[in-house]
């Protein structure tokens, strides 16, 4: 992989970009596979990226059914936080984070994590007890956590509205420092450069079309490119992921649903930071760029279109409205969905199935882009070993059965 | 937002109902006699088809009543709503 | 004074002259100008700087296309930001300014980025700001320093929005010829109609043509038509209405402009979002023309040739005095005769071998100098175009070109041919597909009730526009199930044209990564060099290639240039367009402010704030208010200047000495009555309601079917087959909806009737050693002492004459009563309690009291103390689970978590140096010494200061907790300290219960 930077770009810019290279191949498939990794998106890409550097493992493929990037990874409002409320979370999110903090560099692909910091509003005095138990929790995890006042709301972010008399006052906030904003293309193409130059096969416009198993083991998948065979399949679909369980002869507890998103038009540095607020429904940053990137609530049905309600999209502007007014007269560019697998606990499922060789990575609702390199790393310490790491043991499909549930409610009470 | 049809008020706007998710998951009549595995299977598992799809909506400002609609995940275009079967033999909790 | 003003034409008002401000200079333009016009009549070529490159920019096109003159209007706190100009009526004392541009709009430092523009190709922000890891927040710094392009205004919204709800039989987005005469059909055939179009008047691109129908000026027709549609009540027309969004099930929205055009402070509603359920829609938006894209196509003085004739017929402007049209079809032809009438000197300058046909020879009468077989591959001038270089070609798009000629020029009017505009009908659903005859997108698949007609649905001809949208017209109602009412067809002379051949790209004299920019898409500065150089570097799909290149991700959304970059990447693939396939489009249309998507919903409206039938009083006795849900609760009720913790001891140690009231009316309540509400109630709550006595009250609390407690409260049987349930303030409509659904979906065989109480009753909470008395004092009809009213008792009974059903319940621990009272008598019951107990000095408590008082006894509050993971045995109450009957949930706890003995599980927390108030959600570890990540063992819920007990008492989850009575562990405070803990019992007062027996 020949290094990209300032110097490179000089040299390249003499030869009028002429000679830049591909940033990742476009390779047939192969018969078979030591482990194929359904999904480009960017946890797929990821997991293919650490199977290879963590793990030795050479011949890897991954699938995807269109360009890789162009679900959830593509459609997210790009927030990165750390600062969950469970243990199990907010350690898996925090390794995360971690890897954020060195991605570009490793990936050699600018992928502008800014670290502008997390604001989660509280407007009740529930929210601030619940506040007050995320912050200590995230502390006592060594996760950069604190609460912070309405007069250092105030003085970070100067439009917002901390008037005592607004329809849900503002009694405080979360603040993790650490966290921020990617850029969301970036970060699936940086990880398929990366992969690709450490050997994996990215197979674009492949679409699987079946699980092949031999009894309780799986050995392969059919797809629009024919049979491809591996006795180690990772599915990493978000969206699809029960679609991709059906055909392996499974259900999953997900439901999936349209989450939607909205920028306005480019401003002028307005924002420094990242605002999310649970009991008005809103989150939103200003992209380096200058849209305001705003995210909606989820609609409340089953949708695979990746579009959803307008009102939704309604309620969200009068949500910004309340926190700052002043947006009123910002307007909308753009709307969009995705879709997001919920699981009743708010949390993913990564780890091994009851098929021998096929493993999940699925039901990441509204947090998966932050997860990125933290669920790619897990995932393919999981598949590798034929074993969890103790960061994702506890986000089996067996915690369904136990009950051993890991409620995110709590801390994922908006859309995220 | 949906045109949603409610078998007793007729075509109504999406904001009026409020969503049920998969319809027809039976509670299990014995849930003793089931292993933990079988009623995770009834609490969390769903189908979550991408394409028709049987669902339950409540017409909750409205007559409150729930139904049944056949909805395409993906086109989200309403096949058509039904009424749940009403009285059947009782079963206990 | 306006040089570029023609002496006559026009659809300006002459006699109303408005003067306006442009970066701080003063001009004049008339009523019926755009901002645009009224700059190219005054000569403003410079407008703005691009995004990236800061290359000088001028207007370019007449509508929502335009890319460039994307500027700031207006003052303070009515400022508007990114308008464009096409698109902002002139206004009286309208106020503009570009964005871009330091130290000014002519000297920009910045345009230094143009100078090493080949550092800056697409996605070189990828490549670099890496390293040192620690420098990035810097350069980001720099980079949103130069990005964005308005100013948010800094003071909120004087402006008023709303919304509008509309049902119609048919909706016709777009008023020009097509649209038009779809909406006289539907209308005359009595279909209710709305028909909306984003311009101040209706018409289309007739406004902007001379053309004839029916031997008259176009004009004479629009003005017929709309004065029919007009006098028709069954028709609603929108001018200045932009239908953005095309939604499921033909949900349709539509933002109206109401004032904007007037200016800024003008009463009223600024706009309105109609949000309209259409059965059938009529898409006729009309087409977008392309540019074409040779070297330096973004110098100010280059547009498009039907911009070019919109400003000469509708405004009578004409932007150049010198003027060369370069098209590759026969609609640039009617600019260029259009130019030359409005006084120009024009060449035309054709890609096609032949200047043949009916257009060419009038413009060759005109006295036009025709140049068939060449192209312009370059542009001379910087701030504004002073000629063109032009090369003959022999149509081989991958050659380079000789140039031969130089013409001095100040205009360039270029035609690359036109695009339907399908968004609207990409939105709804439906498919386009790539017409290798026309050349471009055409919609192709219907997902919904709606057709396309005219220009939008690929016909050119204003005959054919006229005869698509009468089709549309008679097939829409006819899907309506309406009979079409007769409609003439009128008729407009055309003349022959000769077919447009694809230019998309044309040849310069070197290759295309080393010639001047050709710019595709240009506000956001994507060139052809950087489409190639995507491709180049693997990013092939066009998804992949936009986000690279940032190709139509400007505020036009690739109106102006996103059928030529797909294009252009498809001759780098090697493809076909239409394999290189289009991307979806989404709504908004064009943007769409925030304030009318929220309209009447900002403020205090925001949502309802829901408030008690006593809450005058509590406002009159100065009690803040805590935000409870939708409710707004009094919080305390302090005397003087009490701060809320004195206040808050004060009411506890009243209350518990002698008597207190509090209003609890947001509790939800239930009827529930009917033949097997017995059975149903079994059903749902964990104990056995069939043990009930008539008369008698129960606490009571149901879980969800995973096992977790989901609410509670209390449960009286006020008849064999009716009892009463409440539930906690957040539970009221959704433990409702719940009992709903499980009678309505699994056990419809029950008969049960649920009917939700809590708005009707207010309920009075009299609690404390004296309530009795007070009670009595107000005069009660029923026996109140304790053998013939015990506690857990319910009784419907008279106050003072009036009727109430009294609870003996407690939330306290005192002898206390509840009296439940119709909403409507609440308030003064209120008074009349408050009477009674004064000389009980009778205290009136809050909603931090009532949390203090019950903590004291250790009762829960659900979603406080609980959070969804807590089962009923974590807090203690296995004595409520039935073990003869089955009920929601119960399976559940029987699973291997649920049964853990290391479950969190609540207790009483005592601070050993009985002064720290534990915060709430504190965190607990048994070491606080422990490396990081410490394990914890369980956190604070709740924690108060008990003035009755002189100490600070709390209640937690901890592990194992049960069994852990009078182990001390620790509270992790947030300055890192440890606070010392005492496990204890949650009940801190009167364990025996004797004081609420009383």
């Amino acid at each position: 992989m020949k290094e990209y930077s300032a110097f490179s770009l000089l040299r390249h810019a003499a030869s009028h970009n002429r000679n830049w290279r591909r940033a990742w191949r476009s390779p047939e498939p192969r018969r078979r596979y030591d482990v194929i990794i359904v999904g480009g998106g960017g946890h797929g890409l990821a997991t293919a990226y650490y199977l290879a550097k963590e793990h030795g493992v050479r011949n890897i493929a991954v699938l995807e059914k269109d360009w890789i990037g162009g679900g959830n990874t593509g459609r997210n409002t790009t927030i990165v936080r750390s600062n969950y409320l469970c243990p199990e979370s907010s350690l898996l999110y925090e390794k995360s984070l971690k890897l954020w903090e060195g991605l570009s560099q490793d990936l050699n692909y600018n992928v502008m994590f800014s670290q502008r910091g997390v604001y989660n509003l509280g407007h009740s005095l529930q929210d601030m007890r619940d506040i007050e138990r995320r912050v200590s929790a995230n502390r006592l995890n060594g996760i950069d956590a604190e609460v912070v006042t309405v007069a250092q709301i105030k003085k970070a972010i100067p439009l917002i509205n901390t008037s005592p008399t607004a329809r849900y006052p503002i009694l405080g906030a979360s603040l993790q420092r650490r966290a921020g904003v990617a850029r969301h293309d970036a970060v699936a193409w940086g990880f398929a450069r990366a992969a690709d130059a450490r050997g994996v096969d990215i197979i674009e416009q492949c679409r699987v079309t079946g699980v092949n198993r031999d009894g309780g083991k799986v050995t392969g998948v059919e797809t629009t490119r024919g049979t491809i065979h591996s006795d180690k399949i990772g599915i990493v679909v978000a969206g699809n992921a029960s679609v991709l369980a059906a055909m392996a002869g499974m259900r999953l507890p997900i439901q999936s649903h349209p989450l939607q998103a909205f920028v306005s038009e480019p401003l002028k540095r307005v924002l420094d930071t990242v605002v999310m607020s649970g009991a008005v429904h809103g989150y939103i940053s200003q992209s380096d760029k200058g849209d305001l990137v705003i995210g909606a609530g989820i609609d409340a049905y089953t949708g695979y279109g990746q579009r959803g309600s307008f009102q939704t999209i309604e309620h969200t502007m009068a949500a910004i409205i309340q926190l700052f007014p002043t947006f009123s007269r910002v307007r909308m560019l753009r709307m969009w969905g995705g879709i997001v697998d919920i699981c009743p606990d708010a949390c993913p499922i990564i780890g091994k199935t009851s098929v021998d060789g096929l493993y999940f990575n699925c039901g990441w609702g509204t947090g998966g882009f932050k997860a990125t390199p933290g669920s790619g790393w897990t995932f393919a310490h999981t598949i590798a070993k034929d074993e969890p790491h103790e960061l994702n043991a506890p986000f089996s499909l067996e915690r369904f059965i136990s009950g051993a549930l890991i409620d995110e409610h709590g801390a994922a009470a908006v859309a995220h | 937002m949906f045109l949603i049809q409610c078998p007793w008020c007729g075509e109504r706007a999406e904001t009026e109902f409020s969503y049920g998710g998969e319809a027809g998951i039976v509670r299990p009549l014995e849930p003793d006699a089931l292993s933990d595995a079988e009623w995770a299977d009834y609490l969390f598992n769903r189908t979550n088809l991408r394409g028709a799809y049987k669902e339950l909506w409540n017409h909750a400002q409205g007559c409150r009543r729930w139904f049944g609609v056949e909805r395409d995940t993906v086109t989200y275009k309403i096949e058509g709503s039904y009424e749940l079967p009403s009285g059947r033999a009782g079963k206990g909790a | 004074m306006q040089p570029n003003r023609l002496k006559q034409g026009g659809r300006i008002d002459r006699s109303r002259a408005l003067s306006f401000r442009f970066n701080g200079k003063s001009y004049e333009g008339y009523t019926g100008d755009t901002l645009a016009s009224a700059l190219l009549a005054n000569g403003v070529s410079l407008v703005s700087r691009s995004f990236k490159l800061h290359r000088p920019r001028g207007i370019v096109g007449a509508g929502a296309e335009e890319p460039n003159a994307i500027l700031q209007i207006g003052r303070g706190a009515s400022t508007l930001p990114t308008q464009r100009a096409t698109q902002v009526e002139l206004y009286d004392g309208l106020e503009a300014r570009s964005t871009k541009g330091w130290p000014s709009l002519r000297f920009d430092i910045a345009a230094f980025n143009d100078l090493v523009s080949p550092l800056l190709a697409a996605g070189f922000y990828y490549k670099t700001f890496m390293r040192p890891q620690a420098l990035w927040p810097w350069y980001e710094r720099f980079i949103r320093a130069a990005a964005g392009f308005g100013l948010a205004p800094r003071e909120p919204d004087p402006d008023r929005y709303e919304h509008r709800n509309a049902h119609c039989d048919v909706l016709i987005a777009g008023a020009g010829p097509a649209g038009l005469i779809a909406a006289l059909v539907a209308a005359r055939s009595g279909a209710r109609v709305i028909i909306a179009d984003e311009q101040n008047e209706f018409g289309g691109s007739l406004l902007s043509a001379s053309q004839t129908i029916d031997a008259e000026p176009a004009t004479a027709w629009i003005e017929a038509t709309t004065a029919e549609l007009d006098a028709l009540d069954n028709v609603t027309m929108l001018t200045r209405s932009t239908v953005f969004g095309y939604y499921d099930h033909n949900f349709v929205a539509i933002v109206e402009r109401c004032t904007d055009h007037i200016g800024e402070d003008v009463a009223g509603v600024r706009q309105r979002l109609w949000r309209v359920r259409a059965k059938q829609v009529v898409l006729a938006q009309g087409a977008f023309e392309r540019p074409l894209v040779f070297c330096n196509n973004d110098r100010p003085g280059v547009m498009l040739a039907s911009a070019v004739s919109c400003y000469i017929h509708r405004y009578a402007v004409c932007p150049g005095k010198r003027a060369v049209v370069f098209t590759n079809n026969d609609s640039a032809y009617r600019t260029a005769i259009d130019l030359r009438a409005a006084g120009a000197s024009v060449v035309i300058i054709d890609s096609r071998a032949e200047g043949a046909g009916a257009l060419a020879d009038a413009a060759r009468a005109d006295g036009i100098t025709m140049l068939p077989g060449h192209i312009v591959t370059d542009v001379s001038g910087r701030r504004h175009v002073s000629g063109v270089r032009v090369a003959q070609w022999n149509g081989d798009v991958t050659s380079t070109v000789q140039n031969t000629i130089n013409i001095d020029c100040d205009l360039v009017a270029v035609s690359g041919g036109w695009s339907p505009a399908v968004h609207l009908h990409s939105q709804s659903g439906g498919k386009n597909a790539w017409s290798d005859d026309l050349h471009c997108f055409v919609p192709a698949e219907y997902a919904q009730a709606n057709v396309s007609a005219g220009a939008g649905n690929g016909k050119w001809s204003l005959q054919d526009c006229l005869q698509d949208g009468l089709d549309a017209g008679i097939e829409v109602i006819a899907r309506c199930g309406i009979e079409a009412a007769d409609v003439t067809l009128p008729l407009a002379v055309e003349v022959a044209s000769r077919p447009l051949e694809p230019l998309w790209r044309v040849p310069a004299a070197t290759d295309p990564d080393r010639c001047p920019k050709q710019f595709v898409d240009f506000q956001i500065d994507t060139s052809v060099a950087d489409i190639r150089l995507a491709v180049r570097e693997g990013y092939r799909n066009v998804e992949h290639v936009k986000r690279y290149t940032a190709l139509g991700f400007g505020t036009d959304q690739g109106k102006l240039g996103n059928i030529n970059g797909m294009a252009i990447l498809a001759e780098c693939l090697g493809e076909d367009i239409a394999s290189v396939g289009t991307t979806a489009f989404r709504p908004a249309y064009t943007p769409v402010t925030f304030g009318v998507g929220a309209a009447e919903n900002v403020g205090d409206l925001f949502e309802p704030v829901r408030k008690t039938a006593i809450h005058a009083s509590h406002e009159a006795a100065g009690a803040p208010f805590e935000v409870v849900g939708q409710w707004h609760r009094p919080w305390y009720f302090p005397q003087g200047d009490e701060d809320l913790h004195t206040s808050v001891a004060r009411e506890c140690l009243a209350t518990r000495k002698s008597v207190g009231m509090m209003d609890a009316s947001t509790l939800g309540k239930i009827d529930a009555r009917g033949p097997d509400v017995v059975e149903f109630l079994r059903r749902i709550y964990t104990h056995d309601v069939g043990k009930m006595k008539v008369g008698r009250c129960a606490y009571g609390i149901m879980l969800g079917e995973d096992g977790m407690v989901m609410d509670d409260g209390v449960i009286a049987r006020v008849a064999e087959r009716q009892f009463y349930l409440t539930t906690t303030t957040g539970g009221a409509a959704p433990v409702l909806a719940w009992l709903e659904r499980w009678l309505q979906t699994e056990w419809p065989e029950l008969e049960v009737y649920l009917t939700s109480l809590t708005e009707h009753y207010a309920t009075i909470v009299v609690a404390g050693p004296n309530s009795r008395r007070v009670l009595q004092d107000i005069g009660c009809n029923i026996d109140l002492e304790r053998d013939s009213f015990a506690f857990m008792s319910v009784r419907d009974a008279e106050l003072a004459g009036i009727a109430v059903t009294l609870f003996r319940v407690s939330f306290s621990g005192e002898l206390a009563f509840e009296i439940n009272i119709d909403s409507r008598n609440a308030l003064k019951m209120w008074q009349l309690v408050a009477d009674a107990g004064a000389k009980f000095d009778i205290t009136p408590y809050g909603t931090e009291t009532m949390h203090v008082l019950r903590a004291e006894k250790g009762f829960v509050i659900v979603g406080q103390d609980t959070d969804g993971s807590v089962t009923p045995v974590d807090l203690r109450l296995q004595w409520l689970l039935s073990k003869d009957k089955d009920f929601l949930g119960k399976r559940s706890l029987s699973r291997t978590d649920c049964v853990r003995s290391d479950r969190k599980q609540l207790v009483g927390l005592l601070s050993e140096d009985g002064k720290t108030v534990l915060p709430e959600g504190t965190q607990l570890v048994d070491d606080p010494g422990a490396a990081i990540p410490v394990p914890m063992c369980g956190h604070v819920t709740s924690s108060y200061y008990s003035a009755c007990l002189g100490r600070p008492i709390a209640m937690a989850l901890v592990a194992t907790g049960h069994s852990r009575r009078d182990e001390i562990i620790f509270a992790s405070l947030a300055d890192g300290s440890a606070v010392p803990v005492r496990i204890v019992s949650p009940v801190f007062y009167d364990p025996e219960g004797e004081r609420q027996n009383d």
